[in-house]
């Protein structure tokens, strides 16, 4: 049977095929959708949301430790936070097939950087491979689980915003049943790695790298294409697909398996074409490699290495490369017409929670460190209220940094509750044992928002629908050390200034838990939609600044678009004139 | 309808034997359903399918835009400018926005929609007063209609995506049957009715 599935949903679709049983991860766009998939199947597969990345990846460690086929997903950026376990998993190696999903973002349509997760194929010495569509990528989910148990190391399936988020037609397959006896085998010296028996794994690594070596020369997920013999084109990933496009008549090495690279394979397609252009996502892995061999060929000199890559990219390459311009007809409208067009950014929705806090620090004069979350958009107008963004956690620990450096202001760290589990905590501690006297604001919407409503510790229920133990973010503070801790509603905006203000007066770390719901995660609005009346309206423009989408206005007199408004109120309360009427009283 | 080549002499062209459909709106306007849909028909038809959509601000009030290739085999899933044979649009900038990915000779289908971005309400740009003449002027194949006000009519003004199909629907070239399957397929039963009464009255105003 085929089915139309999205890149994600194929290895979420793959892994149940080849019998996983157990699949860990950490929400974050584009890799989300894997793990929400696949818990269709909890009867079958064990599914969690981790705190984080790095806890996801040592729970799928040991399940395959223990025998079983393991996943765990992650966006490109939580490879850094496990990091530490893939580095030495690579030594140690795996006993069932553990496949480490990771979704590249280029272009950065939802992320703060653009690393190319490739790098870390060849810094832990760990094989990669990398579907070009939703096909490959539940086939690739199956290939990696068996190389993972073949060679005893973890895989990294490398997957990319246009392969996890594009949808193709797949064949499905029925469950495959594990033939592999659970229970873990002693074996100190495979799987303890102090330093006596870490040096043998070190060794081990290196001839196991050059077995991989030699299998991806030989592997179906290497092929070459052979068309005309002028130009011919190594390439991996979604990658791929553009080139098929854009040079129709060009031989093709395309790469699955991309490391260790198939050197033979590569010098085999060399040695059949005249030119080699070399295709590839973001860094110059594979060019570098390439002339590393002695093989001559063009790359980065013609195909961007920043942003995404696209037909009209490569379109632009092709010209590049062919000493020719693109034909001015491919584009249809003149800039006259789109030129000047209004942009329409992701904002706070209508009814967000968020928004007052930001109101509210805008009355204090303060540093504000952030944090990665639908919060960050308080940092674009008109609320323009968060002032640093650097990774999960840091909203808290960049606070304390600016605070022992002596910064003249007082500093505000900001960071949601699914941040705080992830890696917020760790860093209040650092406050409290270090004498910190940073302000941190919890903004707790109840769930993981910007990704789609994923639930954490602090939800009381788990990615398998289980109710847990809901784990109190003041509680937790308290624990750490922090003596000031207080919850705030932050709808009512005159408590928040006053709790904001007397917390960062204060010589103390304080920790500020703003609580209330994603008004999408829990479908609900706060009330009926309000009206201006456009006779007390005075035009002063400060509901306007609290960027909220369902006040329009286009000059003159703001209109409260009834579709949009939640009916949070937070337009009254900064209204001087209380322009704003509720059209009929709704009981709650 | 067949999409002329772009001229071979003056530099490189793409394949053409894939049809390429953009649909653009605002989160919220049920662009990914549509998008759903039409991949769907095409499916139901026999045809390789490939779609592409950004997730995640879908639901922040950003600008959504779907992309869908079908064909006897489809390479990549994003559409190269200047090539689709039919763009959807539920608003009208964002129509504006999307128009150099149509092909010089490609249907425009636009609803005249409005929604005021924050950018413009907080004063930082503003909203083109000649939305309509611009849409005029960049697409010489316009169907112009307001789809909201047609589905609110039949119903339930949250259809207008399904007029806008309907109005897109002949260019496409997709058969009646799976076209039909296709909104069975991807619209819950309580909403069936008007949805598929949606679909051909945007046929007819197409």
């Amino acid at each position: 049977m085929k089915e139309l599935l999205s890149g994600n949903e194929a290895i979420a679709r793959g892994a149940y095929e080849a019998g996983v049983a157990v699949a860990t991860g950490y929400p974050g766009t584009p890799s989300t959708e894997i793990l929400e998939t696949l818990v269709r199947f909890k009867g079958d597969v064990y599914c969690e949301w981790s705190p984080n990345e790095k806890v996801a990846f040592e729970v799928a460690a040991g399940a395959s430790l223990s025998g079983a086929r393991a996943i765990v997903t992650m966006k490109h950026v939580g490879l850094n936070v496990a990091a530490d376990p893939l580095m030495t998993l690579a030594y140690t190696g795996t006993v069932g097939g553990l496949v480490a999903v990771v979704a590249d973002d280029p272009g950065m349509h939802s992320s703060q950087n653009e690393q190319d997760t490739r790098h870390f194929a060849r810094f832990g010495k760990v094989p990669m491979l990398e579907p070009s569509d939703s096909r490959e990528a539940k086939e690739m989910v199956v290939l990696g689980l068996e190389i993972s148990e073949e060679f005893q190391t973890p895989v990294i399936l490398r997957s990319s915003t246009r392969v996890s988020h594009s949808r193709s037609l797949v064949t499905l397959s029925s469950r495959a049943v594990s033939q592999r006896p659970l229970g873990f085998e002693k074996n100190p010296a495979r799987f303890v790695s102090v330093p006596q028996f870490a040096r043998g794994m070190r060794v081990r690594l290196e001839e196991r790298l050059a077995r991989l070596s030699e299998a991806a020369n030989r592997s179906s997920a290497n092929r070459i294409e052979r068309r005309g013999r002028k130009l011919g084109i190594v390439t991996s990933g979604i990658a791929y697909q553009y080139v098929r496009e854009v040079f129709p008549e060009a031989s093709v090495l395309k790469l699955g398996w991309v490391y260790p690279f198939p050197n033979a394979l590569i010098r085999e397609f060399a040695a059949a074409v005249d030119e080699i252009l070399i295709v590839e996502e973001l860094d110059d892995i594979l060019e570098q490699h390439v002339l590393a061999l002695g093989i001559p060929c063009q790359g980065k000199s013609v195909v961007p290495r920043i942003g995404e890559l696209s037909p009209d990219v490569l379109l632009a390459s092709r010209a590049k490369l062919d000493g020719k311009t693109i034909p001015a007809e491919a584009r249809t409208a003149s800039t006259t017409e789109i030129g000047d067009l209004p942009g329409r950014p992701p904002v706070l929705c209508a009814g967000c929670p968020h928004r007052g806090i930001y109101h509210a620090l805008n009355k204090c004069n303060v540093v504000v460190t952030g944090d990665i979350g639908c919060y960050s958009l308080g940092a674009l107008p008109p609320l323009s209220r968060m002032d640093t963004l650097l990774c999960m956690g840091a909203g808290v620990t960049m606070a304390h940094g600016m605070d022992k450096a002596g910064e003249p202001r007082r500093v505000v760290g900001i960071l949601g509750d699914s941040t705080f589990f992830h890696s917020g905590i760790t860093g209040l501690l650092d406050i409290a044992y270090n004498r910190g006297a940073s302000t941190i604001i919890v903004v707790d919407n109840r769930t993981t928002a910007m990704t789609g409503h994923q639930p954490h510790p602090g939800t009381g229920r788990t990615l398998m629908g289980d109710p847990s133990p809901r784990v109190s973010i003041e509680d937790v503070g308290r624990a750490c050390g922090i003596n000031n801790v207080v919850t705030i509603d932050p709808y009512d905006l005159k408590n928040t200034v006053s709790v904001l203000k007397r917390a960062i007066a204060s010589d103390e770390p304080w920790l500020v838990v703003s609580r209330a719901p994603c008004l999408l995660d829990v479908r609900q609005t706060l009330g009926s939609p309000l009206h201006v009346d456009e006779a007390a309206c005075r035009e002063c423009g400060a509901c306007l600044k609290l960027g909220c989408p369902a006040l329009e206005c286009g000059g003159g007199i703001p209109r409260v678009n009834p579709l949009l408004c939640a009916g949070c109120g937070l337009c009254n309360q900064v209204c001087p004139a209380g322009a704003f009427e509720v059209e009929k009283e709704v009981a709650s | 309808m067949k999409l002329q080549p772009a001229n071979a002499e003056a530099g490189p062209s793409l394949r053409q034997e894939t049809t390429s459909v953009v649909l653009a709106g605002v989160g919220g306007q049920g662009i990914l359903l549509a998008s759903e849909i039409v991949a769907r028909a095409a499916m139901i038809a026999g045809l390789d399918v490939k779609t592409n959509e950004v997730h995640g601000m879908a639901q922040r009030g950003g600008s959504v835009v779907a992309q869908i290739r079908f064909g006897a085999e489809v390479f990549s899933p994003l559409v190269a400018r200047g090539t689709a044979r039919v763009l959807g649009a539920l608003e009208r900038i964002e129509a504006l926005r999307q128009s150099d990915l149509l092909a010089p000779d490609g249907l425009a289908v636009v609803s005249s929609q409005m929604i005021v971005p924050v950018t413009v309400s907080s004063g930082q740009a503003s909203y083109p007063a000649d939305a309509e003449a611009r849409l005029r002027s960049a697409f010489p194949r316009l169907i112009y209609l307001d789809a909201v006000d047609i589905a609110e009519q039949l119903g339930n003004r949250r259809a207008a995506n399904l007029v806008v199909l309907g109005a897109m629907a002949a260019a496409l070239g997709l058969p009646d049957e799976s076209w039909r399957e296709a909104i069975r397929g991807s619209i819950k039963p309580r909403h069936l009715d008007v949805n598929l009464r949606a679909f051909a009255a945007g046929r007819e105003a197409g």
